[in-house]
């Protein structure tokens, strides 16, 4: 077989998604439904971060569209006012992907969580990624089942105790973002429910970012998993726990900036003392590394216990999309031969009986 | 093999190049079977005689069997695949039920296909294969060449490996490449027997070997030397005649059902104006839907390989949701992997085509086989009142208008439809009647652009239905000001929000399953050209071929029989069930335990004769012939018509 390389011109996530000049308020963004999470969840953070951010980009509203499987954070499409599908369980990315393939003016994002995503819909999932489909991705992560009221999900710790598991959970947890790079994905970021602010920068990114961009989202269910991320958002804890990552600095954390992020071993990175290592030591972050290694090496600094939890955008490479070049493909076709339904149905043999 | 003229004395002679005399005979049938080792390119062999008799404008039906296994072990009975060709005078409705002439390349294919072959048929053997080691390969003890055991038939042996390596000798091609070129000899010396024309083939090899000239000019010598073979030896008696059919007038072509069912897709999705996405995911025996559709992305259509047969139809729906024709093809295994986004599809009431080339089930069943057991999971096979319309071409060249019928649904509904091929009629072929594109229908769909909210708001409610179909408007995204969500979740009447409403749900469910219901369908023709028989055989999808030359031959017998066929199996005709009444027995064939059947007493309370039969292979005619005078002689209660059952298995079919 020979390859074809398609040459495609570098184009930005939001490229062919018509835009408005008129301002738009967060208000817009939301729907006539009552929302019905339960008091507390983390969902309501990042839906209010989503429809306050939106408005940022500019897009038509009609030309937004969220899809979603099922579960709790599944629910999100009914409440945002654009187009919406809340579809069947794990399968948002593929018929994301449909919508995406053959609507090139629509700005598709999935929203799912972490037994949507990584349990029925693991396919799906990595498969999306390698493809490198134009979808946002908001993969919600509560560390449980919620909507069937609290089994243990992919990314629970293991020997969790829940309804299902009452010995304890037997599961080795998936690291999302490790899996995600895995795939190797083109954008792979984490933010926390809690923290608006990288949340929202970590969303403007991934809309800009041409291809799949998959941002693992923290969120507490206060009902079958409470406190689940609670050492990340205490004081005198966050501090020495959480690495965020910004492009282009040294990955250097700490209430005083006093621990950072070395090279060690193959490949490997580990978290040293500043004042053991020295600053020249620190690995700078580079998100456009090509080779996932990188992202991925800093993806397992990430331990389930969270004694460290790296945040931020992890990978931002560029590499050709499908939708792009399913569309090239097509285009090409269409110029190289007229579409000629009456000789396409002749074909070659004919006969005539008179 | 019918003949116009009696015994082997034919009507015409032909002298040949070096002198001596071959009878020409005129046939108005023939069926040849083709039969080798996987490896031995039969199936290539079969298609390029098919393609000579198309060209020559016979009327044909042909029967591909090959195994499962891409390379089965050489030389063994399951390696042995084989490709039947009928082609005739006039309009025929079957592949045949036997062979007149058996091609056997090897002891495999000898053993495995010479009990199809009827007495006095002609068998021609290469005998280079009977080797003692390959006779034991498939349990021969001794030769069967050398003893009595063929001394029914009229054996030729021919040494074809020999004579096509003789012929290639000087081509500087290696002696196994050589010999690899033997089908084309035996497709040769076929063609010199039936005086087909040889263009079509030549032209064929070279383009297939455009980037191996050699191997081209290898091929045709080997071609050359078949015929030539035939035409200088005097083993050959006598050479066929089959005059060209007298078909409707018109252009034709040679298609498959693969093809033809991926044309009706381009052809549909031309005519309503959308893009085609084909979400699929590679099976057997439906894969070929999706290699045909990726030649033609000129037509706009994208061809979407997906991970798995669930991502293959949920990609196709998202599609449909983004305003375009969603389409997703596979086989049973597929669909039962499918069968959450069809119903997906029957609650958000978006168009979709689901293709279901059926094969040998449960489970992995026969891939390679056919079979018509996926009717029932067509019908039911999802989880709550999920009602889909379902369509069955009829014969390989009927899948293009049962395409485009399936399609014509999908949009003006607002629904996921079925369409039921079969393994049969995918690889199977026949002439068509090449349609004038100017007569297709026009599909052209319009998508809401306006609020239609029933209490007056600016709202678009996505469950307001059209009064007479009852589809639902169809909203796509970028239309401003009609932004909705829809769901897998129950939705309230016209508005279109979550609702779990109990009477809402029993009206919702009622409504989904009236919008089907009351889908179009033309009503159901009864051919009965006596209009006097009292026994109906009804069928659907490929039984088609096997029930029509069943009926014409129990007609030949001096019976009367009626024959009705279902294209759509969901809803039904609205005569069907004053069909079924009208006569005082419906006998209905089906390769399924009785599918239909059980659809048929359940619907009509009319009770059916099922006859089933499930052994991967096409009901024959004669079987078919048998059981239908059976039931003429139950039903009439009598008898008095038995002397009939013999003359119908001799009957012209
Ligand atoms: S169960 Fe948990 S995740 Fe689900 S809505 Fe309630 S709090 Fe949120």
């Amino acid at each position: 077989m020979t390859a074809i390389d398609l040459g495609l011109p570098q184009l930005g996530g939001l490229d062919g998604v018509p835009t408005t000049d008129e301002p738009q308020k967060a208000k817009e963004y939301k729907s006539d439904q009552e929302v019905r999470w339960c008091p507390g969840c983390g969902d309501y953070v990042v839906l209010n971060a989503v429809q306050s951010f939106l408005p940022s980009l500019g897009l038509k509203r009609e030309n937004i569209v969220f899809v979603s499987g099922i579960g709790c954070s599944s629910r999100f499409p009914y409440y945002m006012n654009t187009y919406g599908v809340h579809s069947i369980h794990g399968r948002a990315p593929a018929i994301a992907t449909g919508l995406a393939v053959t609507r090139p003016d629509l700005s598709v994002w999935v929203v799912t969580g972490d037994g949507d995503a990584l349990s029925i819909g693991g396919n799906h999932l990595i498969h999306t990624l390698r493809r490198n489909v134009n979808l946002k991705i908001l993969l919600f992560n509560n560390r449980i089942y919620g909507l069937t009221k609290g089994q243990y999900s992919p990314t629970s710790e293991e020997g969790k105790v829940t309804k299902s598991t009452p010995m304890g959970s037997l599961d080795h947890p998936f690291n999302p973002v490790s899996l995600a790079l895995g795939a190797e994905g083109t954008f792979v970021a984490r933010a926390l429910d809690s923290d608006r602010k990288g949340l929202t920068e970590v969303l403007r990114q991934a809309a800009e970012h041409r291809g799949s961009a998959l941002v693992e989202i923290y969120q507490n269910c206060p009902i079958f998993n409470d406190g689940a991320f609670d050492v990340l958002k205490e004081q005198g804890e966050a501090e020495r726990r959480l690495i965020p990552l910004e492009h282009g600095k040294p990955i250097r954390f700490g209430a005083e900036g006093e621990f950072g992020v070395v090279r060690s071993g193959f490949g490997s990175l580990e978290v040293a003392k500043v004042a053991d290592v020295g600053e020249d030591a620190l690995v700078t972050h580079d998100a456009h590394t090509d080779d996932p290694s990188y992202a991925f090496a800093l993806s397992r600094l990430s331990t389930q216990d969270l004694s460290h939890t790296v945040t931020g955008v992890f990978r931002s490479v560029r590499r050709a999309t499908y939708d792009d070049t399913a569309r090239a493909q097509v285009q090409q076709a269409q110029d190289a031969k007229p579409a000629d339904l009456g000789k396409l149905l002749h074909g070659r043999e004919t006969w005539t009986v008179a | 093999m019918s003949t116009s003229v009696e015994g082997g004395t034919g009507n015409g002679a032909n002298p040949g190049p070096n002198g001596h005399r071959t009878e020409v005979t005129k046939l108005d049938r023939v069926v040849i079977r083709f039969a080798g080792d996987s490896g031995d390119g039969m199936q290539l062999t079969g298609d390029r005689f098919t393609s000579e008799a198309a060209a020559f404008g016979n009327d044909l039906a042909t029967l591909p069997n090959f195994p499962a296994e891409i390379r089965a072990p050489q030389g063994t009975l399951p390696g042995v695949s084989s490709f039947q060709l009928h082609f005739a005078d006039y309009d025929i409705l079957t592949p045949g039920d036997r062979p007149d002439v058996l091609v056997a390349m090897n002891p495999a294919a000898l053993k495995a296909n010479v009990k199809d072959l009827p007495r006095g048929g002609t068998l021609i053997v290469n005998t280079d294969e009977f080797t003692k080691r390959n006779l034991t390969k498939v349990g021969y003890e001794s030769n069967p060449l050398e003893s009595h055991e063929l001394e029914d038939y009229l054996v030729h042996e021919v040494a074809m490996a020999t004579l096509t390596q003789g012929a290639l000798a000087d081509t500087g091609l290696g002696k196994k490449d050589a010999e690899r070129c033997k089908n084309m000899f035996a497709l040769g010396l076929l063609s010199w027997m039936y005086h087909r024309p040889t263009e079509g083939t030549e032209r064929f090899l070279r383009e297939k070997f455009a980037k191996k000239p050699d191997l081209a000019e290898a091929n045709i010598l080997a071609f050359r030397a078949g015929w030539n073979y035939g035409e200088t030896t005097e083993a050959f008696a006598s050479t066929f005649q089959v005059a060209p059919a007298k078909l409707p007038r018109g252009t034709y072509r040679q298609i498959t059902g693969n093809t033809a069912l991926a044309y009706g897709l381009i052809a549909a999705s031309q005519q309503a104006k959308l893009p085609m996405l084909l979400g699929t995911y590679p099976i057997t025996p439906a894969s070929d839907i999706l290699h045909e559709l990726s030649k033609h992305k000129n037509f706009g259509i994208t061809t979407f390989q997906a991970e798995d047969e669930i991502a293959g139809i949920a990609a196709a729906l998202g599609a449909s949701y983004g305003g375009r024709l969603g389409v997703t093809s596979t086989s049973g295994p597929g669909v039962a992997l499918k069968s959450e986004t069809i119903g997906l599809a029957v609650m958000t009431e978006l168009p979709l085509v689901i293709i279901d080339v059926q094969r040998g089930g449960p489970s992995t069943g026969l891939p390679t086989k056919t079979e018509q057991a996926d009717l029932l999971q067509a019908m039911y096979g999802r989880n709550g009142e999920s009602p889909v319309p379902i369509v069955a071409p009829r014969s390989p060249a009927d899948c293009f208008d049962a395409a485009v019928e399936a399609v014509r649904i999908a949009l003006k509904y607002r629904t996921p439809v079925m369409l039921l091929s079969d393994g049969a009629i995918a690889n199977g072929s026949e002439p068509w009647l090449i349609p004038d594109v100017e007569e297709l229908p026009d599909l052209t769909v319009k998508f809401a652009s306006a609020p239609n909210a029933m209490d007056g708001s600016d709202e678009f409610w996505p469950y307001v239905r059209d009064t007479e179909t009852l589809a639902r408007e169809w909203a796509i995204p970028g239309t401003p000001g009609l932004q909705h969500r829809i769901g897998g979740l129950e939705k309230a009447d016209g508005a279109g929000n979550i609702s779990y409403d109990p009477d809402n749900h029993d009206r919702m469910v009622r409504l989904r399953q009236s919008k089907v219901d009351g889908v179009d369908v033309a009503r159901l023709a009864v051919d009965d050209p006596s209009g006097e028989a009292r026994v109906l055989a009804l069928g659907w999808g490929s039984s088609y071929g096997p029930i029509g030359a069943a009926c014409r031959r129990v007609r030949k017998s001096g019976m009367k029989i009626a024959q009705a066929h279902l294209r759509h199996l969901n809803p039904f005709p609205a005569n069907l069930g004053d069909v079924l009444r009208a006569y005082d027995t419906v006998v209905v064939p089906e390769m399924n335990l009785g599918q239909l059947s059980l659809l048929l007493r359940g619907r009509y309370l009319v009770d059916v004769r099922s006859y089933t039969k499930v052994a991967g292979l096409p009901f024959k005619a004669e079987e078919l012939a048998d059981v239908f005078t059976n039931v003429i002689n139950d039903s009439e209660g009598t008898d008095s018509a038995n002397e009939h059952q013999l003359a119908a298995t001799e009957a012209h079919e």
